[in-house]
């Protein structure tokens, strides 16, 4: 790794660190915390979920602070009224796409997305919703997976790649058509590589993936995957 | 499908001209649809092996592109052409129209599998819009009754070449 070190602004606040280091993560190391929801510790980056945009002085477009690297005397600007309006229609996006009824769902009260439609305060959705009709699966012994309530953030495919190692899930077709599979898109009851080792359900942000009779507060974890990556740096 | 053993022999030699390297991935799943025609489950469970790739990811890649066939296709090949120009000028008419005179759903096949009715995005062919293919045929400045008599036509006629 480069011990090379970049300077830059932060929200006004001087900022060192690393060359190579995402302005997620300087940001954070310096205590500001840009709102995320497909961004999850241990993992690698997706930048699927555009929460973590930012500003950046000089030019006019936006960066998604977990995928942009820092550059020398960047000006980042995490919070502005601009940001927080395209943040908002992100969480509209995402709400419309689906089927989201938070009175309903499993995860109420757990749920990252309801976290981040309040503290964005969203109080309405502004664009006309699909109200998606997906096939709910519970052939698996335990899990269960209602991808109307999936917000393609894919942490359960990177959990299941690259902690628990087996690659069991991915994402099939493309757009507002993409669904969560397991392996050639069988029933998971049916998966040959599935090891119901239930980190998928574990750091799901909302209520597509859960334990069947599980209170949703057992079941959730989100910090596992960067526990496991912790220990496993430490060899 | 794979047990014809002459086919997959020239799987395998793709496989081994590509030193089954992951990265070959796209390159072999077009040379093993045109080897068979379309890509069955059993075929990519095959392929995910020799590659040493997830099922799941293989399932995931041939997902994603429209290119790509899960299912066989019908003995003709109907391709309605949805690009700007031709969904302008109404190639939506014509695809009901289809779909109503020989019992197919768009991206499917009729019961008795001799017709498919498949969608692509451009052609290329917009000064002749509406397009609509007919076993390799292109037909421009189509309309309904012209279409389906080709289809027609084709049908009583001689079986197209399948790719």
């Amino acid at each position: 790794m480069s011990t090379n070190t970049v300077k830059l602004k932060i929200d006004g606040v001087d900022v060192t660190a690393a060359e190579g280091t995402t302005i997620l993560k300087a940001a954070k190391d310096v205590g500001i915390i840009i709102p995320t929801l497909c961004s999850l510790e241990g993992l690698t980056a997706y930048g699927g979920c555009r929460l973590c945009l930012v500003e950046v002085s000089g030019t006019p477009k936006l960066f998604p602070a977990c995928t942009t690297p820092i550059g020398p005397g960047m000006d980042v600007t995490t919070q502005s009224d601009k940001l927080k309006e395209y943040r908002k229609i992100a969480v509209q996006l995402l709400l419309a796409e689906r089927t989201h009824i938070c009175s309903v769902c499993v995860a109420d009260d757990h749920c990252e997305l309801q976290a981040m439609a309040n503290q964005l305060g969203v109080d309405h959705v502004m664009f006309e919703r699909n109200w998606s009709r997906e096939e709910i699966d519970s052939t698996h012994d335990f899990l269960v997976i209602d991808r109307n309530r999936c917000i393609l953030c894919t942490r359960c495919i990177r959990v299941c790649d690259q902690i628990e190692g087996v690659h069991t899930l991915d994402l099939k077709l493309r757009g507002k058509d993409s669904q969560v599979i397991m392996d050639l898109d069988e029933k998971w009851g049916n998966s040959c590589s599935c090891t119901s080792c239930r980190k998928c359900a574990k750091v799901c942000p909302v209520g597509a993936i859960y334990v069947e009779g599980e209170p949703i507060e057992h079941t959730k974890k989100r910090d596992v995957a960067e526990f496991i990556v912790e220990r496993r740096n430490r060899k | 499908m794979i047990k014809d053993d002459k086919r997959r022999a020239m799987l395998e030699k793709v496989l081994k001209e590509h030193d089954y390297q992951e990265s070959a991935l796209l390159e072999i799943l077009h040379r093993a649809q045109e080897i068979y025609g379309y890509l069955d489950k059993e075929l990519l469970m095959d392929i995910s092996g020799s590659l040493n790739l997830p099922p799941s990811h293989v399932y995931g890649v041939v997902t994603f592109y429209s290119f790509f066939k899960l299912k066989k296709s019908g003995e003709h090949v109907v391709t309605g052409c949805l690009g700007t120009a031709c969904y302008v000028n109404e190639v939506e008419q014509i695809l009901e129209a289809i779909e109503q005179e020989f019992d197919l759903k768009r991206g499917g096949s009729t019961a008795d599998g001799k017709l498919s009715l498949l969608l692509t995005r451009c052609i290329g062919a917009c000064a002749m819009a509406p397009n609509i293919v007919v076993d390799y045929e292109v037909i421009g400045k189509a309309t309904k009754e012209l279409v389906i008599q080709k289809i027609k036509q084709a049908l009583g006629g001689v079986k197209a070449e399948t790719s």
